[in-house]
């Protein structure tokens, strides 16, 4: 980027979360993170099971209270802490539409089918008209591949092709950031690689993303930077080559190494 | 009712009750007359259609009240949930032929004045069925996947938004069958309109027995009535539920 070492303009940055904390019961889930990504950066979150990767993302969209720090995302701040309310209900949604996130059990809506479900957001929350909601819906399903599937009910879509609405999903919001949590987590091996290639197609058009996964090759490909989480922080972060092949943290060094011997790969 | 049709009913009914009789080796000495059915079938129609009624308002009626409760149990206040919960589990928990008996005899006391049978009855019956119908409405809506609240909440829904387009359609289609399992409860349960003089079915029944003598042919007829009204139900119930199936 070639503003990189030009101070960050405030409208240069996304997202900027500043020393987060999340409890939940007595669980201290989230121990201070804080995270700038900025305009166009596709930036990977790694991490072992349970280091609050999901946690994370949850939180900068509000889904999960925090109980501490500030999140932002383009113009709105919103401070957590002693004295400071979560959002009312219509602040929150209003937040939300700029954020678009996509889960690991895709979590279409069953009772609507595929094109139903991408315009959804655009005619209930934007208030949209239908029929220009349905032609931004078409062009969709056409961009993630899936326009012969537009009429299909979920549970007659592949898990390949539900998470593929998914996202279709979350861009009819025309969000400018999006968060995937996981997303090829739930899928056969077979049907990853047509969902990794959408978001590769996003990634290349310049999409502002947060991207929790554990597709290491796909991160070492997409990621401008990638944060590694160990027990609710961030404990190392740089570019690909750096985090993945120059781990320093000894934990992270453990991390890529039972990986690599889980997936019976070695580092290249 | 036109005498020459009602005669032939009566008579066939008759016979078929020798048959059956005859049939089952039974020694029986009683002679079965449908004939004085038929006589006072209009009463019993009457009664029928109060029936009918009093099932249709208490329905409607623990419905609207279910859905306001079921409502209020899901909110996050316990000063909110609390009260509605005990309403729901005492009207669960005790006999509705109590209740019904309680506000008709009882509440009297309290009042200082006492309720008309139709009153204690439809308030009871109303309660009731209330009580159930918020626990099948939360019951409902809690069953929907937490998938579901977050991926609405994450395209920016509000509250009511997810609930209109997204939970309620789905809860909906969950509710229809233990909805329609107690309306033909309710519907039974409206013979217990009898207790307090409530002029039911059944009332009209025990009634035209004391006159008459004849209680095997008033109780079998009024129990092929109730048949009669709830099979159809039951089966509209299960075309419905067929059909909102996804
Ligand atoms: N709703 C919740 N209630 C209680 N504890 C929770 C809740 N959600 C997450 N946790 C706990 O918080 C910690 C962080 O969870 P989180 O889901 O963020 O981890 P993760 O990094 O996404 O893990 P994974 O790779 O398995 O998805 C875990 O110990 C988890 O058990
Ligand atoms: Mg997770």
């Amino acid at each position: 980027m070639s503003a990189a070492n030009l101070p960050a303009a405030s409208d240069d940055v996304m997202i900027r979360i500043t020393d987060l904390h999340k409890h939940y019961a007595k669980l201290h889930a989230l121990k201070g993170v804080s995270l700038t990504v900025k305009r166009g950066e596709v930036l990977f979150v790694i991490g072992p099971s349970g280091c609050g990767k999901s946690t994370l993302l949850r939180c900068i969209n509000l889904l999960e209270e925090p109980a501490a720090g500030t999140v932002a995302v383009g113009e709105d701040v919103i401070h957590f802490g002693p004295g400071h309310r979560m959002p009312s209900g219509g602040v929150l949604a209003k937040y939300r539409t700029q954020i678009g996130m996509v889960f690991q059990q895709f979590d279409l809506f069953p009772h609507m089918t595929a094109i139903q479900n991408v315009m959804e957001g655009p005619v209930t929350v934007k208030g949209i008209r239908r029929k220009q909601a349905f032609t931004l819906a078409r062009e969709l399903l056409k961009k993630v591949g899936l326009s012969e599937k537009e009429n299909n009910y979920p549970r007659n879509l592949s898990g390949g092709q539900a998470q593929r609405v998914a996202i279709a999903r979350a861009l009819a919001m025309q969000p400018r950031v999006m968060l995937f949590d996981e997303v090829t987590s739930a899928l056969d091996p077979e049907l990853v690689g047509e969902v990794l290639g959408v978001m590769f197609q996003l990634a290349e058009e310049g999409t502002t993303m947060v991207v929790v996964t554990h597709e290491m090759a796909f991160a070492s490909e997409v990621a401008d930077r990638i944060v590694f989480m160990d027990a609710g922080q961030i404990v190392e972060e740089g570019t690909a080559d750096d985090v993945l092949l120059q781990p320093r943290n000894p934990r992270l060094q453990s991390f890529l190494a039972r990986f690599h011997h889980n997936m019976g790969t070695a580092p290249s | 009712m036109d005498a020459i049709f009602g005669a032939n009913i009566c008579w066939l009914l008759s016979r078929g009750l020798h048959l059956l009789n005859d049939l089952a080796g039974g020694h029986g000495t009683y002679q079965a007359d449908f004939c004085v059915v038929v006589k006072h079938f209009d009463a019993l129609l009457r009664g029928a259609g109060i029936t009918l009624l009093y099932a249709f308002g208490t329905i409607v009626g623990g419905l609207v009240l279910g859905v306001l409760c079921g409502t209020a149990m899901l909110s996050r206040h316990k000063f909110l949930t609390l009260p509605f919960n005990a309403y729901v589990q005492f009207f669960r928990c005790t006999p509705l032929l109590v209740q019904i008996v309680w506000f008709y005899y009882a509440l009297p006391m309290l009042l200082g004045y006492s309720l008309p049978a139709w009153m204690a009855s439809g308030l009871g019956l109303t309660l009731y069925m209330g009580a159930f119908c918020a626990e099948i409405f939360r019951g409902g809506i809690q069953s929907i996947d937490r998938g579901q609240w977050q991926a609405a909440r994450a395209l920016g829904m509000t509250y009511l938004q997810l609930m209109r387009r997204v939970i309620l359609p789905q809860a909906m289609r969950r509710m229809i069958p233990p909805f329609t399992n107690q309306s033909v409860l309710q519907l039974k349960n409206t013979s217990l309109l009898y207790v307090v003089a409530g002029h039911d079915l059944m009332y009209y029944a025990a009634q035209l027995t004391s006159q008459t003598f004849r209680p095997f042919e008033f109780y079998t007829t009024v129990a092929m009535m109730y048949f009669v009204m709830l099979y159809p139900a039951t089966k509209f119930a299960k075309r419905l539920e067929a059909r909102v199936d996804i």
